[in-house]
């Protein structure tokens, strides 16, 4: 579904992405997993297109959308939920998710998907009429991660949804990333809490200062004495 | 005179506020969406009066002088001082959108010296003040203690519609929730499927015609106009909307209206105290409360 090839891309003089290849097949699960600075967030927005690379390749689809604007991706099925959840801190919650129907024409279908996300998070229904700033960080989260539902895309991209969260709602979050999962919606997802990552992804990618590394199933990978050294503590 | 202030200043001063509101509007607008102090702001103001005074002459001989005409040169004046903002947005600021800030900021000083050179330069305009047409007749009216001429009417109505209008945009419709997602965090803007382009291009558009508006008020009240004359009026919104926490559209209008108030007290007590007290209350604002009187966080402001 979505296949990156010798991904490059710089800010300035320095080569954030050197070389990155992944694939995520239709379906599935796949996550990035790496140290801070390893180039996992810049790899997510290179493919939404929120960042200009400066060399290789992006296919979605079968259809090459390297360097197009992230804007047009969206009706073309990419979500990206980016880190740090990026909510419109003043906009209420309800107005944050009708944001996120900007693309789509049939007001409609942007009510029905708004309900969906009402009952896949309660929490945020409670919070409809409340401003995004307000709500804590796991309601954000969950916020962010509707607002990528009702852009609908058949691609999700999710940017460390664990940060700062909770231990509790860290499992709610990745529950929450299978069931979208499951109802048919494939997931590349970049984590630094590995562990859990590879505990519902199905393949998974190391990226190290700029490149794809190791890569395998994600069982492969977790059991991986490299891995396991430098990423799961064990 | 009795008093510095009597309700006669206070009519003054809310009608002079109106004009500064519409300007100071588009200046807090633009630098809520692409962080821009866009300095030739003033100049759209000028641009909209020279607009005014073209249609009036244009449309005069067909619709007589009164209400209709007015309407129909206020729509010209707000489309013309709105594709002036559009061409300055495309031409000179869209190019530089992500590049250092200072170079746009020089760049809106440089848009501002084109258009006013320009203005002076064309034969059919030229740099001499010429009179405004008096598109609506003039009438006085005694209320109180205080002489009001339609006009007043006029420019408090004309703002105060024109504002209406501008918060229901901005609190309910699709563009309005755009513009405050846009203004907030661009690249989740994108990431919702919104062209940031097209919602700046919009900014620009409403920014552009509420100054074409009032420079159509302001010519019909001070009916002077030349190319010069968006300068101070520009200046002096600019610091309306500092004052009332530049970024926020209520501050804007809050600062424009004591600005007015000030400005015309001042004036009464002294012509030259009434030209500077602009400058007093920017200095004032800077050293007591620089975030403005509605204003949140402050980082860099240029």
């Amino acid at each position: 579904m979505l296949s990156v090839k010798n991904l490059k891309v710089s800010y300035g003089c320095i080569e954030a992405i050197k070389d990155v290849s992944f694939e995520v097949p239709s379906g599935k699960i796949v996550t990035l997993i790496g140290a801070n600075g390893a180039g996992k967030t810049t790899t997510l927005r290179a493919v939404s297109g929120l960042e200009k690379t400066t060399g290789g390749t992006v296919f979605f689809q079968g259809k090459e959308i390297t360097n197009m604007e992230a804007h047009r991706l969206v009706p073309l099925g990419i979500s990206h939920v980016p880190e740090g959840r990026r909510i419109f801190p003043t906009l209420t919650a309800r107005e944050n998710l009708e944001l996120a129907g900007w693309t789509i024409k049939d007001k409609k279908q942007v009510a029905r998907r708004m309900e969906e996300v009402f009952f896949f998070f309660p929490r945020i229904k409670e919070r409809a009429s409340q401003l995004g700033g307000t709500l804590s960080g796991g309601e954000q989260q969950m916020l962010a991660v509707g607002r990528a539902m009702v852009t609908g895309g058949s691609l999700l991209l999710l940017d460390e949804p664990s940060m700062g969260l909770a231990p509790v709602l860290v499992e709610e979050i990745f529950e929450k990333i299978v069931e979208i999962n499951r109802k048919g919606t494939t997931v590349l997802l970049v984590e630094q809490n590995a562990a859990e990552a590879l505990d519902i992804a199905d393949f998974a990618y190391v990226l190290e200062v700029g490149y794809t590394t190791i890569s395998g199933p994600a069982k492969q990978i977790a059991a991986d004495p490299r891995v396991r050294e430098a990423y799961l503590g064990v | 005179m009795d008093s510095v202030i009597n309700a006669q200043q206070i009519v003054n001063g809310l009608q002079l506020g109106s004009i500064y509101a519409l300007i100071a509007l588009g200046y807090t607008m633009v630098y809520g969406i692409v962080r821009l102090i866009n300095f030739a702001h003033g100049d759209f103001y000028m641009v909209g009066a020279f607009a005014a005074y073209g249609a009036f002459y244009l449309f005069n001989a067909y619709l007589g002088s009164g209400g209709v005409l007015a309407f129909v040169v206020l729509i010209l004046a707000m489309a013309a001082s709105a594709a002036i903002a559009q061409l300055a947005n495309r031409l000179a600021y869209k190019p530089l959108r992500y590049k250092p800030r200072l170079s746009s900021l020089v760049t809106a000083i440089g848009v501002s010296m084109f258009l006013e050179y320009l203005f002076s330069a064309l034969p059919v305009i030229g740099p001499n003040p010429r009179g405004f047409p008096e598109i609506i007749p003039k009438r006085m009216f005694t209320v109180g203690s205080a002489e009001i001429s339609n006009y007043v009417v006029i420019d408090i109505t004309v703002a105060a519609v024109l504002m209406v209008g501008l918060t229901l945009l901005i609190r309910r419709t699709a563009l309005g929730k755009a513009m405050r997602a846009v203004s907030q965090d661009k690249d989740a803007a994108r990431l919702m499927g919104i062209d940031v382009e097209k919602i700046i291009s919009a900014t620009f558009l409403i920014g552009g015609a509420f100054a074409g508006a009032a420079g159509l008020l302001a010519g019909m009240t001070y009916p002077r106009i030349q190319p010069y004359m968006g300068i101070l009026p520009g200046i002096k919104a600019f610091i309306a909307a500092v004052l009332g926490g530049i970024g926020n559209i209520p501050g804007a209008v809050l600062g424009a209206y004591i600005m007015g108030l000030a400005e015309t007290f001042a004036t009464s007590y002294n012509s030259l105290l009434g030209e500077g007290i602009a400058f007093v209350i920017l200095i004032l604002v800077l050293l007591v409360r620089p975030t403005g009187l509605l204003g949140e966080k402050t980082a860099d402001k240029i």
